[in-house]
C-alpha cells in the first residue's frame, strides 16, 4: 500500500458499472517522509476519506477487486484506510 | 486509475482476436492539475462512448482488459469512465 493526501473528487456519470454509486477520491502519493512523491492516483473510496486526509492506497488490482467484491471489475486503486499517526525513525509526522 | 484527455482516434481493422470493433483512442495522460504528463498514448474505450476533447480517467495494466466485452484482450490501457468534474484539481 502507498500512503497520499486526499486532494480532492473525481465525478463521472458515465462509467463502468463496478464505478456506479462509488465515490473517487483525487489522491496525491506522498514519500515516506510524508512529502508529496509527484504523482497522484484516482482511487475508490470505501472508508468516507475527506479532502485533507492523509489515507492508505491500494494499488493492486486483484486486491481492489476482492475489497470491491467485484471478481471481474476494471479498477486498481482503493483508499482502505484513514491515517492517524505516522512515525518514521522514531519522529512522529502525522 | 489517471486522468486523460482524449486528442485522437485509431482505427485498426486488422486486430488480435477479441479486439474488433473496440474503439481505440489517443489519450494524453494529465496531471490532476489537468496538465499534460509523459506522451500520449492509446486506449482501448472501455465506455464506448468517449471522443475526441473529452476528459476521462482509464486503467492501466492487466485491469485494463476487464473493462472490454471480450475479456483478457491485449489492451494494456482502457478508458473506464467520462469526467463530469474534478474538484480540488489545482495545485
Amino acid at each position: 500500500m502507498k500512503i497520499g493526501r486526499v486532494a480532492g473528487t473525481v465525478v463521472s456519470t458515465i462509467n463502468s458499472p463496478v464505478f456506479d454509486g462509488r465515490r473517487l477520491l483525487l489522491v496525491d502519493l506522498l514519500t515516506a517522509t510524508g512529502e508529496p512523491a509527484g504523482g497522484y492516483v484516482i482511487a475508490i473510496d470505501v472508508v468516507d476519506a475527506g479532502a485533507g486526509e492523509t489515507v492508505l492506497v491500494l494499488d493492486e488490482g486483484n486486491s481492489a477487486r476482492q475489497v470491491l467484491e467485484e471478481p471481474n471489475g476494471p479498477v486498481r486503486a482503493v483508499v482502505v484506510g484513514i491515517v492517524d499517526e505516522l512515525t518514521i525513525d522514531g519522529r512522529r509526522l502525522l | 486509475m489517471q486522468l486523460g484527455r482524449v486528442v485522437g482516434t485509431v482505427v485498426a481493422t486488422t486486430a488480435y482476436r477479441g479486439l474488433e470493433g473496440v474503439p481505440l483512442l489517443i489519450v494524453q495522460p494529465l496531471e490532476r492539475d489537468l496538465t499534460p504528463r509523459g506522451r500520449p498514448l492509446v486506449a482501448a474505450d472501455g465506455v464506448a462512448m468517449a471522443g475526441p476533447g473529452e476528459l476521462v480517467y482509464f486503467v492501466a495494466s492487466r485491469e485494463a482488459s476487464l473493462a472490454l466485452p471480450v475479456t483478457f484482450v491485449p489492451v494494456d490501457h482502457a478508458i473506464v469512465g467520462i469526467v463530469d468534474a474534478v474538484d480540488g484539481g489545482g495545485p
